[in-house]
């Protein structure tokens, strides 16, 4: 038998890290390029529209991320799509991630006084410039610091991953722990990566909510 | 032919009957005053001559341009009326230069000096010309509004139609606000003001409108009216804010 080492494992793990930092990525922008198209959408004020993507938020925020996962993953290929691990873990957490988004922005938005739209639009501004002068520079300020909270969430997400056999961090433990009966030391280092993580981002998430509580 | 042209006027909002069909008629140059108690309709009104709200009946016109809420028709209604608003509704995340500067820049399409020759004009007019570069918070709250009126006046519009633009002032800070206006006024500027400042209606203004349930209940030369009021409405009102 093998003799894992602690830097063999430590050195595994953070190879299966750069997967788990691409997926988060991945899922992160895929999102937000979602939920931009979505909040454009609600800010037609269409009711159509509008109810659609009640309905899509309803769904991705009631329903857990691990079956949302099994369904892209083995769904998809029940109806005949060929899908990757990786195709099935980006696109669920891409629609999971777009749904919450697309909600932490819509408040954002709310939170601007109605007056910053009435002198926009008796000034004689169109809507669209109204969102690109007025609207978006003041909600973006706004949104990041609670976005970026929400990133948080996006790479814990990224651990269900592994259910559908993508290797990860989460899936590069299991098999660490497989080849070594060592689970506490094992999903320590796990634990551990992801917090080295997470807490910057949560860090960051703090400091610019205190920052821009401040300038108002 | 007058420059603000209010036929038969009537707002629902739902069942509930604001606007009893207004006429009103607003010649060029003329300072107007609204008065009347909260709920009689006034902020209503103005906000229908500017294609802020809808109104269900009658007709409107500014500067021969027909009002509606159509964001097209807005959009050219925004070039002969300006407003401003009771919370100022600066932009926060632009400068005061930058507030003044938008609209004529994006809406107008001037170019960027002479954005800011104008905003620069306009600033000195208010008495702000200091400002150009501060933030909106960090000026008061008669600062802030005497920098709404210069991003107003900035588009060039034929009518100023203002809503309670004192009432979220310190006492203090009314009177730098009010001189804006007297000058504006004596520059011949049409000035259409919904105002709780009565001593202002009287001694700037050449009409006052009182309005009361919805309707134009008593109108005439501003003197005259507080001087002279005919209804009992108009008395109590009179006799109850003097």
């Amino acid at each position: 038998m093998i003799e894992f080492s602690n830097y063999d494992i430590i050195r595994n793990l953070l190879i299966a890290t750069q997967w788990t930092v691409l997926l988060s990525l991945a899922a992160f922008v895929g999102g937000i390029s979602v939920a931009l198209c979505l909040t454009a959408a609600r800010l037609t004020k269409n009711p159509v529209l509008t109810g659609l993507i009640k309905f899509y938020v309803e769904v991705f925020q009631g329903t857990p991320l691990l079956m949302q996962m099994f369904l892209c993953f083995f769904g998809l290929s029940l109806v005949g799509l060929n899908i990757s691990a990786w195709n099935a873990a980006v696109l669920s957490l891409t629609l999971f991630t777009s749904a919450f988004l697309v909600e932490i922005w819509r408040g954002c938005i709310d939170t601007l006084p109605k007056g910053q739209w009435e002198a926009s639009r008796c000034l004689g501004l169109s809507f669209l410039q109204t969102l690109r002068y007025v609207v978006l520079p003041q909600a973006f300020k706004v949104a990041l610091a609670p976005s970026i909270g929400f990133s948080v969430q996006v790479v814990k997400g990224t651990a269900l991953a592994s259910v559908i056999g993508f290797v990860e961090l989460t899936k590069a433990g299991t098999m660490l722990n497989n080849a070594t009966f060592e689970p506490f030391k094992v999903f320590a280092f796990v634990a551990l990566i992801y917090f080295a993580l997470c807490y910057p981002l949560s860090l960051t998430s703090k400091i610019l909510e205190k920052k821009f509580n401040v300038s108002r | 032919m007058s420059l603000v042209n209010i036929h038969e006027v009537h707002k629902y909002y739902g069942d509930l009957h604001v606007l009893k069909g207004i006429n009103l008629n607003i010649k060029a140059g003329e300072v107007i005053s609204i008065i009347g108690r909260s709920g009689s309709g006034k902020s209503t009104l103005l906000r229908c001559m500017n294609g802020l709200e809808k109104y269900q009946k009658g007709g409107i016109t500014v500067d021969g341009k027909e009002v509606t809420t159509e964001e097209i028709q807005v959009r050219i209604l925004a070039r002969s009326v300006g407003m401003i608003f009771q919370s100022f509704n600066l932009f926060p995340h632009l400068t005061v230069g930058e507030n003044i500067m938008l609209a004529p820049t994006i809406v107008l399409k001037k170019s960027k000096q002479e954005a800011q020759e104008t905003a620069k004009a306009m600033l000195e007019k208010v008495g702000l010309a200091d400002k150009f570069d501060s933030f909106p918070e960090k000026l008061s709250g008669g600062q802030q509004q005497r920098v709404a009126i210069a991003r107003a006046l900035a588009m060039n519009p034929k009518v100023l139609l203002c809503d309670e633009i004192t009432s979220a002032l310190d006492p203090e800070l009314v009177g730098d606000v009010l001189k804006v206006l007297e000058q504006l006024a004596k520059e011949g500027m049409t000035l259409v003001l919904v105002t709780h400042e009565m001593n202002f209606a009287r001694d700037v203004g050449d009409r006052v409108v009182f309005m009361h349930q919805g309707k134009v209940w008593e109108e005439g030369p501003a003197k005259e009216v507080f001087a002279n009021p005919q209804t009992d409405e108009l008395k109590n009102f009179v006799n109850s804010v003097l």
